[in-house]
C-alpha cells in the first residue's frame, strides 16, 4: 500500500483523536458505566483505523466509524468477562443501548459534561478527580498527569484504575447534578480544568506543543462548562481568568526569547480581544451576586489590565482582592501576591513584613516565587546582601531557563543600583 | 441496581438510651421503611440483635473455631441493614442520608455484586 495513504490515514486518525477523544470516551462510558472499558475499546478502535483506513479509504464520518468499532470491542470484552444468565441479559441491554444511541445519531452526542461530573463525584477521592478528568476527557496518559501532579507514575496509574473501578462498581451516575448539589460538585470540575490550564500555561516559551495544548484544552473545557452552565458565576469566572492569562501568553517573551515579567510587559502586546471577552464574562458573573475564588482571581487580572488605560495597575484593588482570596483559600501563593500588592500600596518595608509573616510555612522553602518576591523587595529597600542571597535561592529553584536568566540579570544589577523600586508596577 | 445500606452505631449508647429516645427512634425507622416501600425501592432490611448475641465461626486447620462475640470488637457495630434497588449511587446516597442511623451513627453504602 502506498505510503502517502498511510500518512494521510495516520494524520486523520490523529486529528480525530485530538478533537473527539473525550467525546467518544464519554459517549461509550455514559452508556455502559465503564470508563476503563471505553478507553480500552477506543484505543483498539484507533489501532484498527490505522490498519483499515489506508486500505479502504477514510470513512465519511471517522467518529461514527470509530464509535461503531469501539462499541463492538466493548461488547466482545464484556462477553469474555462474563458468563451465565445474568450476563446474557446484561450484554443484550448494553448492546441495545449502544446500538440505539449510535444508530439514531447522525453525530455523536456530547456527554463530556456528565462524564466530568462523574469523575468529580463526592464518592471519588478529591485528589484524583482532576487527574481523572484529564485522562478521560483529554486522553492524557498516567505518566504525563503524574508529572503535573508531582506523584509517581505507578501510584498515579494505580489510583486512576481504582477510581474508574469505583465509578463502574458503585454505578456513579453520568449526569449533571441537581441544582442542590450543583455548586459543590461544580467546584471539583472547575478545579480540574484550572489544573490542566495552569500546567499548560506554565510553559511560557510554548516550545512543548503538548503542554501548550493543555492550556488550550483547559480554555476549551472552560468554554464548554460556561456555555452549558451559563448561570454559574464561578464557571464564568474561571473562563475569564484563563482568558486573561491567555491574552498575555505572547507578551511573556520578547523578540529575543527572553522572559518579560508582567510589570515590564507592553500592554499593547496583550490580546485585546481575549481581554474584552474576559471582562464581559466577569461582568456577567459579578451581576449574579455569588463571589468565589475564580471571580476574585479574574478580578485581579482585570485590575492589572487597567494599565492599558491608566498606565498603572490598580494596586489598592489588587490588595483588597487578595485579602478576600486569603480569607477564602488560606494559600501561601495568595499571601505572596498580597505582599507584593502591599509593597506597592504601602511601601517595600510593609511588603517585606507581610512576607516575613509567612516565613514559618515550610512549603515556601522550595517555592521560587517566594524567593523572587523577597529578593525584589529587599533590593527595593536597599538591602543588597540579603537581596543577593534571596535571588540565589530563587535562581536555584527555577526550572525555566528564560526566567532563570532574567533572575540572574536582576541579581547582577543589584550592585549597580539600590533604593529604587524593581519596576514591579 | 441493588445497594446494601449497612447501619453502624455505638451499641452501648443505643442500649443505654432512655425510653424516651428509644421511643423516638422506632417510629423514625418505621417511617423511613414506609417511605422506601412507597417509593418502590425497598427490597429488604432488618435490625440486628446486639453483638453480645453474636457468634463468630471460622475453619482453621480443618477444625471449626467458634468464638463468642462479634467478628471485630470496635466501638461502632453493625446494628442493622437495608437492601434497596435504585438507579445509581446518587439515589442510594440520598436514601442513606435519610436513614435515622445516619444521624446517630454511620451508614455505609455498598453495591451488590451482580453475577
Amino acid at each position: 500500500m502506498p505510503r502517502a495513504d498511510d500518512e494521510h490515514a495516520r494524520g486523520t486518525a490523529e486529528a480525530v483523536a485530538r478533537r473527539s477523544y473525550g467525546k467518544l470516551v464519554a459517549f461509550l462510558a455514559a452508556r455502559t458505566g465503564d470508563v476503563a472499558g471505553a478507553e480500552d475499546a477506543l484505543s483498539d478502535a484507533f489501532a484498527a483505523a490505522l490498519v483499515d483506513w489506508p486500505a479502504s479509504g477514510i470513512p465519511k464520518s471517522p467518529e461514527a466509524w470509530l464509535t461503531a468499532v469501539a462499541r463492538r470491542k466493548m461488547i466482545d470484552a464484556a462477553r469474555r468477562r462474563r458468563s451465565g444468565e445474568g450476563a446474557a441479559a446484561h450484554l443484550r441491554l448494553m448492546a441495545e443501548e449502544l446500538e440505539a444511541a449510535a444508530a439514531s445519531e447522525t453525530h455523536i452526542p456530547d456527554d463530556r459534561l456528565p462524564l466530568m461530573f462523574a469523575c468529580a463525584h463526592p464518592a471519588i477521592d478529591a485528589g484524583i478527580r482532576a487527574p481523572l478528568i484529564l485522562q478521560t476527557i483529554l486522553g492524557f496518559d498516567a505518566a504525563t498527569i503524574a508529572s503535573a501532579f508531582l506523584i509517581s507514575p505507578a501510584t498515579m496509574s494505580q489510583r486512576l484504575v481504582r477510581a474508574k473501578n469505583k465509578i463502574r462498581q458503585a454505578r456513579i451516575p453520568f449526569r449533571v447534578p441537581e441544582r442542590a448539589d450543583l455548586r459543590e460538585r461544580l467546584e471539583a470540575v472547575l478545579e480540574a480544568i484550572y489544573a490542566a490550564f495552569a500546567e499548560g500555561w506554565s510553559d511560557p516559551a510554548g516550545t512543548e506543543t503538548r503542554r501548550r495544548n493543555l492550556a488550550e484544552e483547559g480554555i476549551w473545557l472552560g468554554r464548554l462548562v460556561a456555555s452549558l452552565l451559563p448561570d454559574e458565576p464561578e464557571a464564568l469566572g474561571l473562563l475569564a481568568l484563563m482568558l486573561h492569562a491567555e491574552a498575555r501568553r505572547g507578551a511573556r517573551r520578547n523578540a529575543r526569547g527572553e522572559y518579560v515579567p508582567l510589570a515590564d510587559q507592553d500592554p499593547a502586546s496583550w490580546d485585546a480581544k481575549l481581554i474584552e471577552e474576559a471582562e464581559a464574562l466577569l461582568f456577567r458573573a459579578s451581576a449574579m451576586g455569588a463571589v468565589g475564588r475564580y471571580q476574585l482571581e479574574a478580578a485581579v487580572q482585570s485590575a492589572h489590565v487597567i494599565r492599558r488605560r491608566a498606565g498603572r495597575s490598580d494596586w489598592a484593588a489588587i490588595e483588597r482582592l487578595y485579602d478576600a482570596l486569603s480569607a477564602l483559600t488560606n494559600s501561601p501563593v495568595v499571601a505572596i501576591n498580597r505582599a507584593i500588592a502591599v509593597a506597592e500600596t504601602r511601601g517595600p518595608a510593609a511588603g517585606l513584613a507581610a512576607l516575613d509573616a509567612l516565613a514559618d510555612d515550610a512549603r515556601l522553602a522550595e517555592y521560587q516565587p517566594y524567593w523572587a518576591a523577597r529578593a525584589g523587595l529587599l533590593a527595593w529597600t536597599g538591602e543588597v546582601d540579603a537581596a543577593d542571597q534571596a535571588y540565589q535561592r530563587a535562581i536555584g529553584l527555577e526550572p525555566d531557563p528564560a526566567v532563570r536568566h532574567f533572575l540572574q540579570q536582576r541579581r547582577m544589577e543589584l550592585r549597580g543600583r539600590s533604593g529604587t523600586p524593581p519596576a514591579s508596577g | 441496581m441493588k445497594y446494601m445500606l449497612l447501619i453502624y452505631g455505638n451499641e452501648a449508647d443505643m442500649l443505654a438510651a432512655t425510653k424516651e429516645r428509644a421511643g423516638q427512634m422506632m417510629p423514625a425507622y418505621g417511617a423511613y421503611t414506609e417511605a422506601m416501600t412507597k417509593a418502590g425501592v425497598y427490597v429488604g432490611g432488618n435490625r440486628l440483635q446486639p453483638t453480645t448475641s453474636a457468634t463468630t465461626v471460622r475453619i482453621a486447620d480443618g477444625k471449626t473455631k467458634v468464638l463468642n462475640g462479634p467478628y471485630a470488637e470496635t466501638k461502632e457495630q453493625l446494628g442493622g441493614y437495608y437492601m434497596i434497588d435504585v438507579p445509581d449511587l446518587d439515589a442510594a446516597m440520598s436514601w442513606a442520608a435519610r436513614c435515622p442511623g445516619a444521624s446517630h451513627g454511620t451508614v455505609e453504602v455498598r453495591p451488590i455484586w451482580t453475577m
